[in-house]
């Protein structure tokens, strides 16, 4: 097998989504939930953008944000800009938006069960959201359900597109929502946890699927996963969130070889190793995912933090720049605590070894 | 689909003459007969005589045998004779299922009383349907809105407050007060020109309406909650994902599942139209088969009350089975074979 180049790097690569310091926050009867703190990333064409993180860390609410697809009320999205190939999508008007969904960003849901309407034909609903963007016939439309059938290797297509999505396996179904993300070719896929709710054959079969579809047609392509393994195998960059920010962005390589954020490193350290002997047990992260009941106001994973000191809790860390286009948010990782080209804090700061 | 049609009709057959023998035997363990509301002076010899001129002095297995061969038999031919302006046999001697109270046969009773019901109680379930189901659509998709409070408590009022209470309260207030509506429904009432048609809009109006409103505020509460069932489910994600204009994924996506439950209660609920909304028609005395029904009671007019009673029940057990059919046609995933 060869390696694969990432794509990124490539000079032709332009930039198709940008998001400054997106907010998501619920407005509950128990009050505001902040479920997004002041995320920012960018994805290319032809990149695929991996971000990991454990349930309830933000990552799919953020990906509906952007399309804002969250319910509003209580959903509240707020954002320096979320810019599609230069367009602010928080400044759409209904009309534009509609055009966007679907249009120029492809969504795939996480379960493939309940993501299909069960009154309709899968071919209705793939003939719906083809004819939505483009001013074809129904004819047309149909043939082209199809073809996209057919692309995600879905056999005898054209009987297929009568069958109804109970009529459908879970890994068939995923893929019939592949098509339909695909139906207008979008710049951008966003796939929230496409596999996670099939088994393991089934997922390498759509990993396959959507490598052929990003080389083929250049999209770019955000991956929402918890499985660390499959962001290894496909990304180029990742991201990783935690309570809601992000805590850690690098290129794949550079992150999985040299973790900055203590979340990330205990991340990696509970991926079970092929080489482990039996009786070892399997590392957890101790402690419990943070309460996002208002703005952070310290380092959310300070709590649960091996290297944890004061100013962890005293204060949020921003996130900072280091080499290898590497960003983490850690007051160990802070230029204040690393000057003059030291990797390790001062001192004066009691601290436990770092990693 | 048509195999099951065929089977569950079959399986009516059996059920239907269960319950026909148990309205005919609940009926003969009743204390009245037609002689309990005669004068006391009448000996009972007389009263004897007159039971046994009415059928009553046969046994209780031949009485019963009697009527499902004069229900059953007698009367379909009768029907196509009359249909088709030919005649079967002895039909002039053939005995039909006659009331003692009018000695008129009782089909002919129903057919008499059958458009004033259908008319009025036929009127106000398409009206409360017409209401019930926007109602239910906005109210789930502005959930806790100001219209959803509104159309929340009225409908919990309309459904709580029986109908004889807001029909009376309806009479006091735009019959005697107001003088708006007549307060007795006049059956002969004939629709000849315009102003005798705008006669029979107003007396129609009250008793439409109070139905309207019961049956409105039982189908909006259902129609709200299966919305909500179904606007909260991941495909209705999909369909906005997929750029859908906000009216296709609720008017075609979310209604279209959510009408499947509230079919089914529109369905089961269609006979009740043919049983008439007993007590409603008595306020206003509606001429129809509710009415029919509680003088037949009354009077203890049992051949009447025994056919009624077995219409209503073969118009329950005939839309139960519609209600499933239509399950089986909305629903891609129920089949029966």
């Amino acid at each position: 097998m060869t390696v694969r180049e990432p794509a990124g790097r490539q000079s032709s690569q332009q930039v198709v989504l940008e998001v400054n310091d997106l907010k998501t926050t619920f407005n509950t009867r128990d009050g505001q939930v902040h479920a997004v703190n002041n995320v920012s990333f960018s994805l290319s064409t032809g990149e695929l953008l991996g971000v990991v993180g454990e349930s309830g860390s933000g990552k799919s609410v953020t990906m509906m944000s952007l399309l804002k697809l969250l319910p509003s009320p209580p959903a509240e999205v707020v954002a320096d800009s979320i810019l599609y190939e230069g367009r602010d999508v928080l400044s759409m008007g209904d009309e534009e938006l509609r055009e966007l969904r679907g249009g120029g960003i492809g969504f795939i849901f996480q379960d493939p069960m309940t993501s299909l309407n069960p009154v309709f034909t899968v071919g209705y609903q793939l003939t719906e959201a083809i004819r939505q963007h483009l001013p074809i016939s129904k004819k047309e439309a149909r043939a082209r359900a199809a073809e996209l059938l057919a692309k995600v290797g879905i056999a005898q297509p054209v009987e297929r597109l009568r069958d109804f999505p109970h009529q459908f396996s879970g890994g068939m179904r995923q893929r019939v929502m592949i098509a339909m993300s695909l139906a207008c070719e979008p710049k951008v896929l966003i796939a929230d946890e496409p596999t996670t709710a099939l088994d393991v054959t089934i997922q390498a079969q759509i990993l396959e699927l959507v490598r052929d579809l990003r080389r083929d047609q250049g999209m770019g392509i955000i991956w929402i996963t918890h499985d660390l393994g499959v962001v290894a195998g496909i990304a180029d960059r990742v991201i990783v969130m935690y309570g809601g920010q992000i805590v850690e962005h690098a290129p794949v390589k550079e992150l999985f070889n040299n973790p900055q954020h203590p979340y990330t490193k205990a991340l990696l350290a509970t991926m079970p190793s092929i080489d482990a002997s039996r009786s070892e047990r399997l590392y957890s992260i101790e402690g419990q995912p943070p309460s996002l009941s208002g703005a952070p106001t310290r380092c959310s994973f300070a709590p649960r933090c091996e290297y944890a000191f004061d100013r962890c809790l005293e204060e949020n860390p921003p996130i900072v720049s280091m080499d290898n286009n590497h960003q983490a948010a850690c007051w160990l990782r802070h230029p204040q605590y690393t000057a003059q080209g030291s990797q390790h804090p001062p001192e004066e700061i009691s601290l436990r070894e770092t990693f | 689909m048509f195999n099951y049609t065929i089977r569950r009709l079959l399986f009516a057959i059996p059920t239907l003459f269960v319950i026909s023998f148990l309205i005919f035997a609940i009926l003969d363990l009743a204390p009245n007969d037609p002689t309990g509301n005669l004068p006391l002076t009448i000996p009972p010899e007389v009263r004897e005589n007159i039971r046994i001129s009415l059928g009553l002095g046969e046994p209780f297995p031949i009485r019963y045998l009697k009527w499902c061969q004069q229900f059953f038999i007698n009367e379909p031919l009768n029907l196509i004779e009359q249909w088709f302006d030919i005649s079967i046999g002895d039909s002039e001697n053939r005995l039909r299922v006659q009331s003692w109270a009018t000695r008129s046969p009782v089909v002919d009773l129903i057919v008499e009383r059958l458009p004033q019901t259908l008319w009025v109680l036929g009127l106000s379930y398409v009206i409360g349907i017409l209401i019930a189901i926007p109602i239910g659509v906005i109210s789930a998709y502005k959930q806790y809105s100001i219209f959803d409070q509104i159309g929340t408590f009225i409908s919990m009022v309309g459904f709580s407050v029986p109908t004889f209470f807001t029909g009376l309260v309806c009479i006091v207030f735009f019959s005697s007060t107001l003088g708006w509506f007549p307060s007795i429904y006049d059956t002969t009432h004939e629709v000849t020109d315009l102003a005798s048609f705008w006669f029979q809009v107003k007396q129609m109006i009250m008793p439409v309406m109070v139905l309207a409103l019961f049956n409105a505020s039982q189908l909006s509460r259902f129609m709200r909650a299966s919305m909500l069932d179904n606007l909260s489910q991941d495909y209705v994600r999909t369909a906005r994902a997929k750029g859908l204009k906000e009216r296709s994924v609720l008017l075609i996506h979310v209604l279209r599942n959510s009408l499947i439950p509230v079919v089914t209660v529109i369905a089961l609920g269609l006979p009740q139209i043919f049983a008439g909304a007993i007590i409603t028609e008595q306020i206003f005395r509606v001429n129809g088969l509710g009415q029919l029904l509680i003088i037949g009671i009354q009077g203890a007019d049992i051949p009447l009350v025994q056919t009624l009673t077995f219409i209503f029940a073969v118009l329950i057990v005939l839309f139960n089975l519609i209600a499933d059919i239509l399950y089986g046609m909305l629903d891609p995933r129920i089949r029966y074979e």
